[in-house]
């Protein structure tokens, strides 16, 4: 299967990724060839095959509901690119 | 000093003829010295481990030591690290001080073990060389012109030049195996939910699992007792006790019974490469082991389902990069939209952007079921292969790589052929299988990697096997000539 550049924008736009024009069709052919190589599943019948989310097959496990972790605030800003009196600053949002 | 197995080395600490201080500067100086050229190390914690050796010192003195206290670690940069930036290979985390420890990290500092630093690795652990790191590539050190294997090249790298007695990495597709093989290591991937994934960076998480690279089988069972066991905070650890691993390490291998996957050693397989294979799969033979020949026919499958499944996670899992509260943001974005989109476009390297954008293809309307429901079953196939394969055999043998290191830039703008060196260590991560490579051989001065594919939770025996082996040859003692 061939993405053309469209799609290609497309999906970069899906997953908010700045790509430059001139990488495109790079990007095209990477992800072309890889769905060609994705294609050979499509030889196989599944139809009653049961999906696998997980190797073991075990289920979710629950807690008790109670607190178990203490407010660091100050400790995880200090990664933080913009911060203003414990918020996290962002580009204007509403105007 | 530096070719002494941990257990010599734990031995001469707790004698007193060395001091966790003396060997922690002995391997910081070689990383001084040879790191230069390789590359191995993205971060050098000399502070932070002498004083960790300090402290060993203390509790050596005391008679309060376990058996790896003192002897120094590299770890692999995915793993969180308390006050120490936590890069993940990526400039997203270039300015990253991580404001907490992996499991693993504090298990292993409980443990004892000064930490050296933080090891090199492919970019978010997405790639087979070693060459989509922000750092640079990692250079093999039996040949610097090649590549340590990857996405584990930094820690593979760096004990095979014997710049750290050991290290730990991660495996999500064969990222510890590969680079075992490559650069002449014994390496382990345990069994999926067996080691704690709290605080390692997650690529695809129903396939990450950490893991140790080393030496010999003997070094990697001492170290993965130490990372094993149930963690409350990763919701996909398994609560199952952690053996001793080298409790089994001297059990005889006969009666064992071997599988040899025909899908193994066909087309693709390099003919020296399987040479050398054949010639240990004789040695096994040699040491009582009975083999059988069988077949895991969806073998062709693991490649495709796993570019369905890798890339959908990493793609949902990598959304968190987003500008806003860590990791790198653009320079004056013009509006939300903008921030994100500059911030990941110009952070991520061009393989994790191929993969993210497959992981949103697949996982975009419409696509769901034709690819991510599609390879989930595809798993199941491929998982009931190897529990019908382990119904008559108690491991599986073939080679980890079908070639040996190859050139630096050789497959680096094709992601495709990129991928299909990893043809026989995928399936193990889809099954959640635990698997080992030990060198095997050597081709025109290249190690070669025999993998070995346990049954669930069975590392214990083959780290057996493995060791077995190492008792019988000694591929394993080798070392690149320019760092012995």
């Amino acid at each position: 299967m061939s993405l053309t550049a469209d799609e290609v924008k497309k999906i970069a736009f899906l997953a908010r990724l700045s790509i430059q024009e001139e990488n495109i069709q790079t990007y095209a052919d990477n992800l072309s060839g890889i769905l060609d190589l994705v294609a050979q599943m499509d030889a196989v019948d599944t139809d009653s095959v049961t999906p696998m989310a997980h190797p073991q097959d075990v289920s979710q496990r629950l807690r008790a509901d109670v607190v178990t972790e203490t407010n660091q605030r100050e400790k995880f800003q200090q990664n933080s690119p913009a911060i203003e009196d414990g918020l996290f600053l962002v580009p204007k949002v509403i105007e | 000093m530096h070719n002494k197995s941990l257990t010599e080395l734990s031995a001469a600490l707790a004698s007193g003829d060395l001091s966790s201080v003396e060997l922690t500067h002995y391997f910081l100086d070689r990383i001084d010295q040879y790191d230069g050229d390789i590359n191995s190390f993205v971060t050098v914690t000399s502070e932070q481990a002498l004083a960790m050796a300090k402290q060993a010192d203390e509790q050596i003195a005391a008679g309060q030591a376990g058996k790896l206290t003192g002897i120094p670690i590299g770890q692999k940069d995915i793993f969180c690290t308390e006050g120490v930036r936590t890069a993940c290979g990526s400039k997203m985390l270039d300015n990253f001080i991580a404001p907490y420890n992996a499991t693993v990290i504090d298990k292993l500092g409980a443990a004892g073990m000064p930490m050296l630093g933080k090891l090199n690795m492919d970019e978010f652990a997405m790639g087979s060389s070693n060459e989509t790191s922000f750092y640079g590539a990692v250079k093999n050190p039996w040949d610097l012109d090649r590549i340590p294997g990857g996405s584990s090249g930094g820690s593979a790298a760096a004990v095979a030049a014997r710049l750290t007695p050991v290290a730990t990495a991660t495996d999500t597709g064969g990222s510890i195996r590969q680079p075992a093989s490559m650069c002449g290591l014994t390496g382990i991937k345990p069994t999926y939910g067996r080691v704690s994934r709290w605080g390692m960076i997650a690529f695809a998480s129903s396939l990450d699992q950490a893991g140790v690279l080393a030496r010999s089988a003997e070094d990697c069972a001492l170290v993965l007792g130490e990372m094993a066991g149930f963690d409350e905070k990763d919701s996909t650890s398994v609560d199952r006790d952690v053996p001793d691993y080298t409790a089994d390490l001297a059990e005889p291998l006969k009666g064992l019974k071997v599988g040899l996957p025909k899908e193994y050693f066909g087309e693709g397989l390099d003919s020296a490469v399987e040479k050398n294979i054949q010639d240990a799969i004789e040695e096994y033979k040699k040491l009582g082991a009975e083999m059988v020949e069988i077949s895991l026919p969806n073998t062709h499958l693991a490649i495709p389902a796993y570019y369905v499944i890798a890339p959908a996670e990493c793609s949902s899992n990598l959304s968190r990069f987003d500008g806003v509260r860590y990791g790198y943001r653009c320079e004056d974005p013009k509006d939300l939209t903008d921030m994100y989109e500059r911030s990941r476009g110009e952070a991520f390297g061009s393989e994790v952007k191929n993969r993210i954008m497959i992981g949103a293809y697949t996982l975009s309307a419409g696509y769901y079921d034709a690819y991510y429901l599609k390879a989930q079953k595809i798993r199941r196939l491929i998982s009931d292969d190897f529990k019908a394969a382990f119904e008559k055999v108690d491991v599986i043998m073939g080679p980890t790589s079908p070639v040996t290191a190859f050139k630096l830039g050789e497959k680096k703008d094709d992601p495709v052929s990129m991928y299909l060196s990893d043809i026989y260590t995928i399936a193990l991560n889809l099954a959640g299988l635990p698997g080992m490579s030990i060198p095997a051989g050597q081709v025109e001065g290249l190690p070669v990697g025999l993998q070995i594919i346990g049954n669930y939770f069975e590392e214990s025996k083959l780290l057996n096997v493995a060791h077995q082996f190492q008792q019988a040859t000694d591929w394993h003692t080798q070392s690149p000539a320019d760092y012995q």
